[in-house]
């Protein structure tokens, strides 16, 4: 009889399980398979694709050494703090003024936020490359740290303006009896309630950051000064040669932060990602 | 109370001041990065600017040439594809995830993290992965399909339109259907075992207690997660940028992509921005539809 359930939960549940699993992570998988292999096995119809045969360090070492994958780790890691830092400082502010504080336009503002939210990069970029350009910028961390927050204080403000709706009122109300300023209820009240609140905003806009491609495609056109997916994109795909195996090592490395993170976060991440859905 | 009143004014007085220089760092940022752009890109959709040289107004004719161009026309039904046709597929087999990760499962935290990686990773960096999948020569899908007799030659699957097509949708599928799974599975859990219960005791097998019960309780979710995916990948740029730059002979752009070659290859940023306020009335359109429908759901 347990045999039996077992055997059919196993069919019910466990297949399809691993059916979705390898589709959705072969191509990770792929990418680790082929940055492991030397070249002369990459480009060979001759042996199993599917299992390095021959393992080497060869493509990273060459990532490392050849490119300039170094800076790339460092500008998009740098952009990515400081363009996150400021989202959240930005959106802490602006979620508690709509949350708890009445100021002409208030109502209005709610909406006019999430909108904003809904307005994609693609929309902007051509303007955008004008900006960029009357404020000299271009090839400056600046052009993306400042225009990074435009996509990212929209979700995190309505994020934490949800979240701060959570505390209690009247924890404020006996604070402010109590001859606390708002400002001090905000840091010694509000902001150590809404932690999990604001570890899923900066996650959220961390990876966004992290994940961006086309200002800094566009911004960013010196070398030096990619970000990893661009530089990755750009710069090793050559018109007559494709170094895959060191390609596919970058393409790795480079999601491997955000994984990292996401990873140790999930919890956190899930709930930003559903909360407007289910919230909502 | 005399004095009570006084202080509440003054209370009030301040936080109609403190609420607005809150708001304030948030704001001029939006002001200049996002307000700015978006009304500088409809007067540049009017003048017919190229890079390094200043336009002049010519009215609404980028628009009316962008009508007589094939291309454009291929750009809007691909874009169109791209958005709609695959939300379905992303629906449904989100939803078959999530049903699957709604059950006790061993190491569910770890699998739940891996499952979302198509999700979290640089769209850019996956579509690279996949960019060699699919690559004429070396595509490990070719070389299995051969040495299962499949096929006889290699699948040139991003130098035919048509594949192309599907292959770009398929990656797009791909990235959502994690998205779609952790959402409807946020819904799912959110359901009242009851419902079920009370179902079950009524003679509901499985399926009809699905049809049911769960669907009508996560189909507000379901229409919400829909619409975002839409508004999203309507947008989208880097997935096809990496895979096939629009090629070939320009039959898989959409917006993005199209706006992005007209622009920056061909410097005609006044008929670039034009293409991107294309989009503009048809996002709208999905984002009050999107507003409405969370406002009904609240």
């Amino acid at each position: 009889m347990m045999v039996g359930s077992d055997k059919q939960k196993a069919l019910q549940i466990y297949v399809p399980l691993v059916v979705y699993t390898l589709l959705l992570l072969f191509p990770f998988y792929w990418m680790g398979v082929v940055s492991f292999k030397p070249t002369s096995d990459i480009f060979t119809l001759d042996l199993n694709p599917f299992w390095v045969q021959r393992f080497t360090f060869e493509n990273y070492q060459y990532l490392f050494e050849n490119t300039e994958f170094i800076s790339w780790m460092w500008n998009t890691m740098l952009i990515a703090v400081v363009s996150t830092a400021l989202s959240i400082f930005c959106s802490i502010c602006i979620g508690y003024a709509l949350a708890r504080l009445k100021f002409p336009g208030s109502d209005f503002m709610g909406i006019g936020i999430f909108l904003v939210y809904l307005v994609p990069p693609t929309l902007l970029f051509i303007p955008m490359a004008e900006v960029i350009g009357a404020l000299n910028l271009f090839n400056t961390h600046w052009a993306l740290i400042l225009t990074y927050p435009t996509q990212l204080i929209p979700f995190a403000s309505w994020l934490l303006m949800g979240y701060f709706l959570t505390i209690p009122k009247e924890i404020e109300e006996s604070a402010l009896m109590d001859g606390c300023s708002r400002i001090q209820i905000l840091i010694r009240i509000v902001l150590p309630l809404s932690v999990p609140g604001i570890l899923s905003a900066t996650i959220f806009c961390f990876t966004l950051c992290w994940n961006e491609f086309l200002y800094a495609l566009i911004f960013m056109s010196s070398g030096d000064m990619k970000t990893i997916p661009v530089g990755t994109v750009s710069d090793l795909i050559k018109a007559d040669t494709l170094f895959w195996g060191s390609l596919m090592a970058s393409a790795l490395l480079g999601s491997v932060p955000v994984a990292f993170i996401y990873s140790f976060f999930v919890k956190y991440y899930v709930s930003g990602l559903t909360a407007s859905a289910v919230k909502g | 109370m005399n004095s009570v009143s006084i202080q509440s004014e003054k209370f009030l007085d301040r936080e109609s001041s403190l609420g607005v220089l809150l708001m304030l760092p948030g704001l001029i940022l939006l002001a200049v990065f996002l307000a700015y752009p978006f009304f500088l890109g409809i007067w540049l959709s009017l003048t017919d600017t190229r890079i390094g040289m200043p336009g002049e107004f010519i009215g609404l004719w980028n628009y009316v040439d962008l009508l007589e161009d094939e291309i454009f026309h291929q750009t809007a039904l691909n874009t169109m594809v791209y958005a709609l046709v695959t939300v379905p597929f992303k629906a449904v087999m989100g939803l078959g995830l999530a049903l699957i990760l709604n059950n006790q499962i061993r190491f569910s935290n770890p699998i739940r993290a891996f499952i979302m990686l198509p999700w979290i990773v640089p769209t850019a960096l996956s579509s690279l992965g996949w960019f060699m999948i699919f690559d004429p020569v070396f595509s490990p899908i070719s070389w299995l399909m051969i040495e299962m007799g499949f096929i006889d030659s290699n699948i040139n699957f991003l130098g035919d339109q048509l594949i192309a097509v599907t292959a770009i949708c398929w990656v797009n599928i791909w990235r959502g259907i994690p998205f779609f799974g952790i959402s409807i599975l946020a819904g799912l859990q959110a359901v009242p075992p009851e419902l079920h219960e009370q179902a079950a005791i009524d003679g509901a097998n499985k399926f009809q207690r699905f049809i049911n019960v769960t669907l009508p309780q996560i189909k507000g979710l379901l229409m919400i997660t829909s619409l975002l995916s839409i508004i999203w990948t309507f947008a989208d740029f880097q997935l096809i940028y990496v895979l096939t730059k629009g090629g070939p002979a320009n039959q898989t752009h959409i917006f993005g992509t199209y706006a992005y070659q007209i622009g920056l290859f061909g410097t005609e940023i006044g008929m670039a921005a034009a293409i991107t306020l294309y989009m503009f009335p048809i996002l709208a359109f999905f984002s009050i539809i999107l507003l409405r429908y969370m406002r009904k759901t609240a």
